[in-house]
């Protein structure tokens, strides 16, 4: 079931406090795809269209801008997310091996999500933590000096 | 031992908090800074010798020296924590563990500059820096140290915590600004720079969290102090981030006159396993790669670029005698193939086409003619871009091919 593509009238408030912030109202569009992500989970072309209604912009800019930035996930994704630094400090310190461990335990290649939906695995470039390579961050956090068992131990964590 | 001044405070508990930043001397410049006039303070941070420790290494006075004088209408600064350069980690520990140095930084370059309002952008991967940030912003409004009339000074100032989407050239001053105001981070031709026609069309300042952080110190204790622990042409302290093949990786403060040496030798203990040493990235991963015989500059801006490299973003990596030269540059310039925002046809044609190409040399298919052709790619999209993206991604093209092209000759004779 897709949840409806709406805000809550909390939301809503939400997003005119933000539209008021800023000196213009259309600096609020990432602040609110961030919320819309939150709230719908991915950001669908009738999500793009829904917030271009919000701020009275052309679904094209909103899905130009939707489509630039790397966080902005325009398919449902994972209950998590790992991405893997294998820019070149973690590469030095075993970013591939991290990559390959995680393929292997969880069954699906970088970019892809677990069929339960679990997880979704991303290689992504310098999260500049490069003083803990090889790193990764899950969701919010970042977790590095990661070894096999840490990289299990993280996975065993998450539901 | 070196005084440490922007991370004389990280060790403490409970650093990112108003009562120990307070405890502990912080806040202390606002009231030197109000009892000056705005234009003494930029005249102060000239004559200190600060330079932009974002990347540019432009000298932070002489900027907020371009601003149109005595026109209506507002300034905006804005503080970059986008913080992105492969390499570099220390604006990171600045948000985390003093977060209201730089809040104080801002107060005084705002004062100084005639803003009332400043964004801070903070890049969106940086979930826990931006809320303990934002956890500070909250606690100095409470404490009537933002806002309006600031501590009876009559000086308002309102700061708006922005986080980035994911996107390395939002680093990048004027896509930063771009993606500020709801677009995607696409940069724009210069000039008209920022001071001029910066966000929302108005005249903006756009500094580094770091820059920020030296602020109320020079005010404080005075341009002279500042300028005399640096060199000649570049004053202070600056956070030196080492990773990569050295026993203790981290962020390191030392005067801009250290040596590449002592940082990787003494500071940061020295390659492990009993490993030589094989080359450094002394700058940020756009920074032209120096090998081991190469390490005895100084990191100042002006010494690493008479080395032929530059002190970027002063992200150090180091690499010892295992790494394999080739794979490295294949590593950086997948980086900057993704990263390109795609707007000029050199940079987006030319980061693809050089990955391309660095790829299949690694995989044991490189041609012979590969060496040159990126060479000559890069040398000729080198300075014709919008911005300097691309000539970030020339240093280590270049300088990995030049200095180790032995390794990449051998991969293709295979
Ligand atoms: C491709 C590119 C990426 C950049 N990334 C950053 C960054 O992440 N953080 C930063 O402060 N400056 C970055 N810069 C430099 C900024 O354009 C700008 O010079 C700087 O923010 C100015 O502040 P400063 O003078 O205090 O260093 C980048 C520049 C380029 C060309
Ligand atoms: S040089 Fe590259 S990153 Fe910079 S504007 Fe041009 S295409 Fe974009
Ligand atoms: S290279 Fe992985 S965090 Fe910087």
């Amino acid at each position: 079931m897709t949840p409806r593509v709406e805000f809550t009238p909390e939301q809503l408030a939400e997003v005119r406090r933000l539209q008021g912030l800023y000196p213009d109202k259309r600096a609020a569009l990432l602040p609110v795809l961030q919320l819309a992500q939150e709230a719908f989970g991915h950001i669908s072309l009738e999500a793009e269209e829904y917030v271009a209604g919000l701020f009275d912009l052309s679904p094209a800019h909103v899905h130009e801008v939707v489509t630039f930035y790397t966080l902005f996930f325009r398919e449902p994704k994972g209950r998590h997310v790992i991405s893997v630094c294998h820019n070149l400090t973690c590469h030095l310190l075993g970013a591939q091996q991290v990559l390959a461990h995680l393929t292997e335990r969880l069954g699906v290649e970088v970019g892809g999500t677990t069929p339960d939906g679990r997880v979704t695995l991303l290689g992504v470039e310098c999260l500049c933590a490069c003083e803990m390579a090889p790193m990764l961050q899950v969701d919010d956090r970042y977790e590095g000096h990661l070894t096999r068992e840490k990289v299990d131990g993280i996975l065993e964590g998450l539901r | 031992m070196a005084e440490k001044i922007l991370t004389r405070n990280f060790h403490l508990p409970g650093s990112h908090t108003l009562a120990v930043y307070r405890e502990t001397g912080g806040y202390a410049g606002l009231e030197t800074a109000f009892a000056t006039k705005p234009a003494d303070i930029t005249e102060e941070v000239k004559k200190a010798n600060l330079r932009g420790l974002g990347g540019a290494g432009f000298p932070t006075g002489v900027k907020w020296g371009f601003l149109p004088k005595g026109r209506p209408g507002p300034i905006y600064l804005v503080i970059n924590a986008d913080e992105g350069e492969p390499g570099t980690f220390k604006d990171r520990y600045l948000l985390e563990r003093d977060p209201h140095a730089l809040i104080e930084g801002m107060i005084i370059s705002g004062y100084a500059i005639g803003a009332h309002l400043a964004f801070v952008y903070v890049r969106g991967e940086y979930v826990q820096p931006w809320r303990i940030f934002s956890g500070a912003v909250e606690e100095a409004y409470a404490a009537g140290l933002l806002g309006r009339n600031i501590r009876g000074s009559g000086f308002d100032l309102d700061v708006i915590v922005h986080r980035g989407a994911g996107a390395y050239i939002c680093g990048e001053e004027t896509g930063l600004i771009s993606s500020l105001e709801g677009r995607k981070g696409w940069p724009k031709l210069k000039p008209p720079f920022p001071a001029i026609r910066g966000a929302f069309g108005a005249p903006t300042i756009v500094n580094n969290v770091e820059t920020i952080c030296h602020v109320p110190h020079i005010v404080r204790r005075g341009a002279e102090w500042f300028a005399s622990v640096g060199t000649k042409t570049q004053g202070g302290t600056r956070l030196y981030s080492l990773s990569g093949h050295v026993e203790r990786p981290g962020v390191y403060e030392l005067p801009v006159s250290v040596t590449l040496r002592e940082l990787v030798y003494e500071h940061a203990g020295g390659v492990p396993h009993g490993r030589r040493l094989k080359a450094v990235v002394p700058g940020g991963s756009s920074a032209a790669l120096l090998t081991a015989d190469e390490i005895d500059v100084t990191m100042d801006v002006d010494g690493l670029k008479n080395a032929g490299t530059m002190a970027g973003s002063a992200g150090v990596i180091v690499m010892d005698e295992t790494v394999s030269i080739p794979e490295a540059l294949m590593v950086v310039a997948r980086f900057y193939a993704h990263e390109s925002c795609g707007q000029c046809t050199p940079c987006r044609e030319a980061t693809g086409w050089i990955y391309k190409m660095a790829r299949r040399i690694v995989e044991g298919k490189g041609r012979k003619e590969d060496l040159d052709t990126i060479l000559d790619v890069a040398r000729r999209g080198a300075g014709t871009t919008i911005c300097a993206f691309f000539d970030g991604a020339v240093g280590p093209y270049i300088s990995y091919i030049e200095k180790f092209r032995h390794e990449f000759e051998a991969l293709i004779r295979k």
